[in-house]
C-alpha cells in the first residue's frame, strides 16, 4: 500500500544543492508582509460592520475598497507568495532536479510581487473588476497570466524531466494544479467580463470561485500536506489507494462544484443540481483524505506535543474536516434558503481559507524558517503562544459568525425591517472584531519571532556552508 | 494513475474540461437563445427618477450631463455601474431575488434570467452576500432626496446603518457626477419590473392582442 511513498526517502532533509534558498526565503517573508497588510484590512471592515472605522469618508480608505484589498492579499499575497515557496522547496527535492533556471525564479518572485502591488494600487484606486476573488484590475490581469506561465515552465520541468518514472502524490496534486492555475485564471477574469452577461456569467463566475480555491488552492495545500507530514513523522503515509482516491476524486468532482455559489438564481436548475450533488461526492472524496491523514498520525500521537509544525497541519485538517462536513449540508436547497448572503458564509469562508491553508503555511513556515535562516528559533514558546492565540481567535470567530449567520437568516424570513438584522448582529460583529485582535496580535508576534531568528543568525559567527549571512526579516 | 501524462491530461484537462461543459457550456447555450441587448435598445428615454434629479440639482446636472435625456441618462447609468463596482457595493449588495425565504414579498418579483441578459449585467452583479438588502428592485422603493441624504451618510435616513459615507459622491452637499451617476442607477435596478411596469406591459400586451 505504500510503494511510491518511499519515494520521499531518498532525499534526505539537510543540505540539498538542489533548492534555491534566497528564493523560498524571499517568497515566505514576501508572504507573511502582505498577510500583516491584509489582517489590518480586513480589521478596519470589521471596524465598520461595528461602527466604529476610524477613517469615515476618506475615499481611497473606503471600507469596501478595503475589504477587497484584505481578500485579494490573502489569496494572492500570502497564500500564493508561500505555495510558490512550498513548489520550489518541494518539487527539486522529490524530483532530484532543479528548476527549470534560478534567474526566471527571481522574475517570477519580482512579477508576483508586481501582481500583488499593483492590484492593491487598482483597487485603493476604484478601479476593480466586478469578479469575486478577481477583482484583480484588468490592466493586471496580462502580467498574472505571464506571471503564471513562467511559474508553470520553471517548476514543471522537474517534473516532466522525470515523467518515465510513476511520481509521488505531491506531484499529481501539483502537476494538475499548474495545468488548472492558467485555465481558471483566463477563465474567471475574462469570460464573464467581456463574453457572457448575466445569469450564464453567474455560472462562469461560480466555476471560477469554487476552482480557485478548489484547484489552485486545495491541491497545494494538499501537495505540501502529502509531503511534509511523512517527512515530519518519519513514515508513509498510510494508505497509497487512499492517497489515488483522494487525488482522483477531487480532479472529478471539484470542477463541478461551482454552480453552488448561486443557488436559487436564474442559473437553469439543472446546473445547480449537478452542483450540490457533485460538491456532497467531494465531501465524501474529502473524508477518504482526512482518514489516511489521522491513520498515518496513528502511534506518533506524541508529535502533536513535540512538533508545532504538525500540530498546525492536523488543526487545519481539522478545519478542513469541519468545512467540508459543513459544506455537505449547506450545499442543498434546504440549508440554502436559511443561511445564503448570511454571515455564515463569511465564517465559512474564513474557516477554510484561515483555519485550513492559512494554518499549514504558518506550519510550513515554522518547519521551514529555521533551516532558511539557519539559526533554531528565537523563541520556541512565543511560537507554542502564536499558535493558541491563532487558533482560539480563528475558532471564535468562525463559532459567533456562524451564529450570527443564522441569526439573519431568520430575521430576514420573518419580514422584519432590514435594520433589525442589523441590530441583532450588532454584538456579535463586536465579538468579531475582538477575534481579530487575537489575530493581528497572533501575527505581530510570530513575525516578531521570525525577526529575531533571522537577527540571531546573522549576529552568530559561524556561517553555514553555502549559506549567505541574512539580515532580513 | 500516477504519471505525469495521465495526471495532467486526464485529471488536469480533461476533468477542467467535462466540468466546463456540463457546469458552464450547457447554462449558456441554453440562455444564449434570449436576445442580448445593447443599453440603447432598453433605455430609450430618461427616467422620471433622472428627470427628477434634473429639478432638483439643475446646475449640477448642467454642469456634468448637460440636457437631461435619453442619451446623457445612458452615461449616467454606465457611469453608476462603475462608480458601483469600483466601491465594491456588490460585495454588501446581491443583485438576484430568489424565490424562496419570503424574499418575493420583501423586495418583489423574483429573478429571471431575461432580465440580466444586457449589456449593464455584464459582469454581472448578482453578489455573494448581504449586509443591506438586495438591490435588483430597488427602483421607486425610495424617493431620490432619500438617496441623496443616504449616500452622504446613511445614518441620516437609517440610524443603525453600518453602511460607510461616500462623501466623495459630493460638491459639497451636492451630488457631484457620480452622485448623479450612482442615485440614476440604484433607481434604475428593477425599473422593468416595478408593480406598475408589469402593469404597463400587460395592459400593452392584452391591446396588442
Amino acid at each position: 500500500m505504500t510503494t511510491s511513498s518511499t519515494a520521499i526517502a531518498i532525499i534526505p532533509e539537510g543540505e540539498a544543492p538542489l533548492v534555491d534558498r534566497p528564493v523560498v526565503k524571499a517568497h515566505i517573508i514576501a508572504g507573511f508582509t502582505f498577510f500583516f497588510v491584509s489582517i489590518f484590512a480586513g480589521m478596519f471592515y470589521a471596524l465598520q460592520l461595528s461602527r466604529l472605522y476610524p477613517f469615515p469618508g476618506v475615499e481611497l480608505l473606503s471600507p469596501g475598497r478595503l475589504r477587497v484589498l484584505h481578500t485579494n492579499a490573502v489569496a494572492y499575497g500570502f497564500l500564493f507568495n508561500n505555495f510558490i515557496a512550498a513548489l520550489h522547496w518541494i518539487v527539486p527535492r522529490l524530483t532530484g532536479q532543479r528548476v527549470l533556471s534560478a534567474k526566471l525564479s527571481w522574475v517570477v518572485f519580482w512579477a508576483w510581487q508586481l501582481v500583488v502591488g499593483l492590484t492593491a494600487v487598482g483597487v485603493i484606486g476604484g478601479q476593480m473588476q466586478a469578479i469575486e476573488w478577481g477583482e484583480t484590475p484588468v490592466w493586471v490581469d496580462p502580467i498574472v497570466v505571464v506571471g503564471a506561465v513562467l511559474l508553470i515552465a520553471n517548476t514543471a520541468t522537474p517534473i516532466i524531466k522525470v515523467r518515465e518514472r510513476k511520481l509521488y502524490v505531491t506531484l499529481w496534486y501539483f502537476s494538475a494544479m499548474l495545468v488548472w492555475l492558467p485555465l481558471t485564471y483566463v477563465m474567471g477574469n475574462f469570460v464573464p467580463q467581456y463574453f457572457v452577461p448575466g445569469a450564464g456569467g453567474a455560472a462562469v463566475t461560480g466555476l471560477y470561485i469554487h476552482d480557485l480555491v478548489g484547484l489552485t488552492v486545495t491541491p497545494l495545500g494538499w501537495g505540501m500536506m502529502y509531503y511534509f507530514v511523512p517527512v515530519i513523522l518519519k513514515k508513509p503515509m498510510w494508505s497509497h489507494t487512499l492517497s489515488l482516491v483522494g487525488f482522483w476524486g477531487l480532479a472529478f468532482f471539484y470542477p463541478l462544484n461551482g454552480v453552488h455559489h448561486f443557488f436559487y438564481s436564474p442559473i437553469p436548475m439543472y446546473a445547480q443540481y449537478g452542483a450540490v450533488m457533485s460538491t456532497i461526492a467531494v465531501e465524501i472524496v474529502v473524508f477518504t483524505v482526512i482518514v489516511n491523514f489521522f491513520v498515518t498520525l496513528r502511534g506518533s500521537g506524541d508529535m502533536l506535543r513535540k512538533s508545532l509544525p504538525i500540530r498546525w497541519f492536523y488543526t487545519g485538517m481539522v478545519g478542513y474536516f469541519l468545512t467540508c462536513f459543513q459544506c455537505a449540508f449547506q450545499t442543498t436547497l434546504t440549508f440554502q434558503r436559511l443561511i445564503h448572503f448570511t454571515d455564515w458564509v463569511v465564517a465559512h469562508a474564513h474557516l477554510v481559507m484561515f483555519g485550513v491553508f492559512s494554518f499549514w503555511i504558518i506550519g510550513m513556515m515554522v518547519y521551514l524558517w529555521p533551516k532558511l535562516v539557519g539559526a533554531p528559533w528565537w523563541s520556541d514558546k512565543l511560537n507554542g503562544w502564536v499558535y493558541w492565540i491563532m487558533t482560539i481567535s480563528l475558532f471564535a470567530m468562525f463559532i459567533d459568525l456562524t451564529i450570527v449567520g443564522v441569526v439573519e437568516g431568520y430575521l430576514w424570513q420573518t419580514l422584519a425591517p432590514w435594520e433589525r438584522s442589523l441590530t441583532a448582529a450588532a454584538p456579535f460583529w463586536h465579538v468579531r472584531t475582538m477575534t481579530g485582535v487575537g489575530v493581528i496580535t497572533a501575527t505581530s508576534l510570530q513575525i516578531y519571532n521570525m525577526w529575531m531568528t533571522a537577527r540571531s543568525r546573522a549576529s552568530a559567527s559561524t556561517p553555514l556552508a553555502g549559506e549567505p549571512a541574512v539580515a532580513a526579516g | 494513475m500516477e504519471k505525469l501524462g495521465t495526471v495532467t491530461l486526464i485529471g488536469g484537462l480533461g476533468c477542467f474540461a467535462l466540468a466546463g461543459v456540463v457546469e458552464g457550456y450547457l447554462p449558456l447555450a441554453h440562455l444564449s437563445k434570449i436576445k442580448y441587448q445593447k443599453l440603447e435598445e432598453i433605455v430609450t428615454e430618461p427616467s422620471d427618477e433622472f428627470k427628477d434629479l434634473g429639478r432638483r440639482f439643475p446646475d449640477a446636472m448642467k454642469k456634468h450631463y448637460g440636457e437631461v435625456n435619453a442619451a446623457s441618462y445612458r452615461e449616467a447609468l454606465k457611469l453608476g455601474r462603475d462608480s458601483y463596482i469600483a466601491e465594491a457595493c456588490w460585495h454588501c449588495h446581491s443583485q438576484f431575488v430568489r424565490p424562496v425565504s419570503n424574499e418575493d414579498i420583501r423586495f418583489g418579483k423574483v429573478s429571471y434570467s431575461g432580465e440580466y441578459m444586457n449589456e449593464m449585467f455584464l459582469p454581472h452583479l448578482f453578489g455573494t452576500r448581504r449586509v443591506g438588502p438586495d438591490l435588483i428592485r430597488e427602483s421607486g422603493r425610495h424617493a431620490n432626496d432619500w438617496h441623496v441624504a443616504h449616500f452622504y451618510d446613511p445614518t441620516i435616513v437609517v440610524p443603525t446603518s453600518v453602511m460607510p459615507r461616500y462623501t466623495w459622491f459630493y460638491d459639497g452637499e451636492t451630488p457631484n457626477k457620480r452622485g448623479l451617476a450612482v442615485i440614476a442607477y440604484v433607481q434604475w435596478l428593477g425599473s422593468w419590473a416595478t408593480p406598475e411596469a408589469v402593469a404597463r406591459d400587460e395592459r400593452k400586451r392584452a391591446n396588442v392582442e
